[in-house]
């Protein structure tokens, strides 16, 4: 929260909440805290298992397919479309919680289905491909090797199947963040419909849901970076 | 709860709750059974919860090592009573060696995470931190009494996983893979590993949820005037307790996630060209790395210690203050250690890997940032017994834990300057110096500081004092038997007898050691059977204890004794009361002691 701080405050004499933080808040930055711990060490031990191997599949090769167009080798056009969905629902829950702070009942509900269009529509994306990969012979302790898999190395030799377990392992825990994200916007819609949050008179509870949802779209980004940039 | 009610805006967060929620002391909410003593939010009911299920946990785990001490000490022995008790785990009456393994695994995660860290950091924060702060209860009561439920749920798991028929994990409390991994290696690797992965996940869970409401609770309720340098030492502790465990659990999660997909999923992030002799097989894994789980495992394991270790120091620093009547010595100084520790615990992790092939010039980092841990220590060290120095100590029995964790403390901590040594440790590690090193340091001298806490707080919790005598008897037999127990083992591991080997009789280098084993095992009986006599003591006094009839009977400064002797919901009948000074103020201006919530005179002198 940005308030002005009176002069001479003293903030931490007790009595009051040091920066004004209502205690939910404090906890859902302690658990983004936590949480990003998670995604680190997952991101820490790919990176550390990629380093020690020889060689890694090109993701432009292997991201290379769009729904219904098929085998076009459009590299990354496809994950380009999930992110910027995931993003756009980052922005239409910014919106919404600028609504709650006017305390606007159907700009928060308005908003609030537009982001959880968007969690849906990324998790279908993801389960697209994630079939997409499966049948290109690609899951936990699989990788297909064959001369014409598309998983082979840059430099044409066999991949290794890490490519894969980290893939599933690391989109999945963040595919089921954003599940788990739907769900809480579910419960925060419903709330904001049946006016629970006017009887309470503020919106805190979107905004903590929102700091979650950005939290998740901020994870995508570097799982994004490692696994289909570099 | 109530504080929900804190409106976004105001230019104040009030911390205190609202007005209806001010009269709990005075009149309490019809109660059932079920929301008092069963799915309780009272924090101090949650604290009693924690603590029994830790007493609980502590008599398995303390009767598991006297198991394996009898293999260890009587190892030509034969006992029929343990294959009446436990069939084939101990055939012929000798502990079979699976059933071996399964104990020191089992007893170092029960003693580990289930005592010190449930047991310890569960009951003294949700005890101590709305009581000293002066809150009604946790920011929020709710997830509180999720945390403590978790941790029961973790415990089932946990507990059934004891009765398997392949029995529970047997690879070592640190679970390393590759032998946890693969069921064909090892039978505790079948279920039993499965178990003790969603007792763990489980187990972190409960450990978030409480840190969360630890930290969130000592920055924003705080009452009025408790500024964080009024904080008694205990609160500090504490909270930086919660800060190492929300940010070290989660990638011990990780670690254990993707342990879970080695085990079942067919991946191989920690398998690498394995054949397997039992199944005669070679394993299709290849490109993981067995040295990474031990990275993930340890930048959990070591901030663990310090889990462990901090809360027992925060409830020493406070305990001996009382007794000594003196304002504990160098107040910032303390703090600053904490803190100094909290931030170090996270740099060191690597000096347990330093016979992994660890790069040497990486190794001696972690010997630099491992020896600069003795420099709080010592600090914390010295100003404890600066606190002793002159003071006008009462020896009741929590002053004499506090004491013996001190003595504990150092001569444990000096031994970790050993094997913080990455050359030294070529030597010792994996060797009886070890078991030594760590059991003095945070397994005894965290029991020490839990005892000293139970002790001093138990007529807070349940309005009786627990018996003086047994108390006394339990604080000698306990810390002469440590010492008579692990004080040798110091020469067992210098000699190079190394740990968790089921028999040592095949070595003719340890037999000198044989009766020096069988003295370990027999004082480790004594030792166990006093500490029954502290679990009767404990629960008889609940209810035939000598009653406490003052409001103040240590003669302390801390806000806990100005609730009533044996505070309702909500913890002060009326207003919570005002803070005006810092938390030791023993001995000044001639009077014996003021409480924190005395306004400062006129004419009293500065610190």
């Amino acid at each position: 929260m940005s308030q002005a701080v009176p002069a001479g405050q003293k903030w931490w004499s007790g009595g009051k909440s040091p920066y004004n933080v209502e205690y939910g808040k404090l906890m859902m930055w302690f658990f983004l805290m936590s949480d990003a711990f998670t995604f680190g060490a997952f991101l820490i031990s790919y990176g550390s298992i990629r380093f020690a191997s020889n060689s890694w599949p090109d993701p432009n090769h292997v991201f290379r397919n769009f729904p219904i167009i098929g085998e076009m080798n459009i590299p990354l056009a496809f994950v380009s479309l999930m992110t910027f969905i995931l993003i756009m629902s980052s922005v239409t829950m910014v919106l919404a919680v600028t609504a709650g702070h006017n305390n606007d009942r159907k700009g928060v509900i308005k908003w609030m289905i537009w982001t959880i269009i968007g969690g849906l529509a990324f998790l279908s994306c993801q389960a697209w491909e994630w079939t997409n990969l499966y049948s290109e012979g690609a899951w936990w302790g699989k990788i297909a090797t064959d001369a014409g898999s598309h998983f082979l190395n840059a430099d044409r030799t066999v991949p290794t199947t890490n490519f894969s377990n980290f893939f599933f392992t690391i989109t999945g825990f963040h595919g089921f963040h954003v599940f788990s994200g739907v769900i809480i916007n579910i419960i925060m819609l419903i709330k904001a419909w049946r006016g629970d949050f006017d009887k309470r008179g503020h919106y805190l509870m979107i905004e903590k849901a929102g700091l979650y949802w950005h939290f998740v779209d901020l994870v995508w980004v570097f799982v994004f970076t490692c696994f289909y940039l570099l | 709860m109530s504080n929900e009610a804190i409106l976004h805006g105001h230019s104040e967060v009030d911390t205190s709750h609202d007005a209806h929620h001010d009269e709990h002391g005075a009149h309490h909410h019809k109660e059932t059974f079920i929301t008092k003593y069963v799915f309780s939010q009272d924090h101090k009911m949650i604290c009693k919860q924690f603590i029994i299920t830790g007493m609980i946990w502590a008599i398995l785990g303390g009767l598991m090592s006297v198991l394996f001490r009898l293999q260890l000490g009587y190892p030509d022995s034969t006992f029929p009573i343990l294959e009446d008790i436990f069939g084939k785990w101990a055939k012929g009456g000798k502990i079979q060696p699976e059933f071996y393994y399964a104990l020191v695994t089992m007893h170092g995660t029960v003693l580990v995470f289930f005592v010190l860290t449930g047991g310890l950091s569960g009951t003294f924060a949700n005890f101590l931190i709305p009581l000293q702060i002066g809150a009604r209860d946790m920011a929020s009561p709710f997830l509180n009494m999720l945390s403590y439920w978790f941790f029961f749920l973790a415990s089932v798991v946990i507990l059934c996983s004891l009765f398997l028929q392949t029995g529970p994990a047997s690879g070592g409390w640190t679970v390393y893979p590759p032998l946890s991994a693969l069921g064909d290696a090892n039978e505790g690797s079948k279920a039993g590993m499965d178990y003790w992965i969603t007792g763990m996940a489980l187990f972190v869970v409960s450990s978030l949820l409480g840190g969360l409401n630890y930290i969130s609770t000592i920055l924003n309720m705080r009452t009025k005037g408790m500024s964080m340098t009024r904080l008694p030492l205990t609160i500090w502790a504490l909270f930086f307790t919660a800060v190492l465990g929300v940010l070290s659990f989660p990638v011990l999660l990780s670690g254990l996630i993707l342990l879970l997909f080695d085990r079942h999923a067919g991946t191989s992030f920690y398998l690498s060209d394995i054949f397997i002799a039992s199944t005669n097989k070679a394993l299709p894994s290849e490109g993981g790395n067995a040295i990474l789980f031990q990275h993930l495992f340890w930048f959990l394991g070591h901030p663990e210690v310090y889990i462990i270790i901090l809360p027992a120091m925060g409830l020493v620093s406070e305990v001996m203050s009382v007794n000594s009547r003196k304002p504990v010595f160098g107040y910032m100084a303390m703090v600053g250690s904490i803190f100094a520790i909290t931030v170090l615990a996270f740099l060191v992790w690597a000096h347990h890997m330093f016979v992994t092939g660890l790069n040497p010039f990486l190794g001696s980092v972690f010997v630099l940032l491992t020896l600069l841990i003795a420099v709080p220590s010592a600090i914390k060290v010295f100003n404890w017994i600066t606190t002793l120095w002159k003071g006008n100590i009462r020896f009741t029995p929590a002053m004499l834990f506090a004491i013996g964790f001190v003595s504990l403390f150092i001569s444990g901590g000096l031994t970790g300057i050993f094997l913080g040594n990455s050359t030294l440790d070529i030597h010792l590690h994996d060797t009886y110096f070890v078991i030594a090193h760590f059991h003095i340091v945070m397994g005894v001298s965290a029991f020490f500081g839990m005892f000293c806490g139970v002790y001093h707080w138990f007529p807070k919790m349940y309005g009786r004092y627990l018996n003086n005598t047994m108390g006394y008897i339990h604080f000698w037999v306990t810390l002469i038997g440590a010492y008579l127990i692990f004080w040798p083992m110091h020469y067992e591991g210098l000699a190079g007898m190394p740990r968790r080997y089921l028999d040592y009789s095949g070595w003719a280098s340890f037999n000198q050691f044989g009766d020096l084993n069988k003295f370990i095992s027999t004082v480790a009986m004594i030792v166990f059977s006093v500490q029954l006599m502290f679990v009767f003591n404990f629960f008889y006094s609940i209810f035939k204890g000598r009653k406490v009839t003052t409001q103040n009977p240590w003669g302390a400064t801390t806000l806990e004794w100005t609730t009533p002797i044996r505070p309702g919901h909500g913890n002060w009948p009326g207003e919570i009361p005002e803070v005006h000074r810092w938390a030791y103020d023993y001995g000044k201006d001639g009077r014996e002691f003021i409480l924190q919530t005395e306004p400062v005179g006129s004419s009293e002198s500065k610190h």
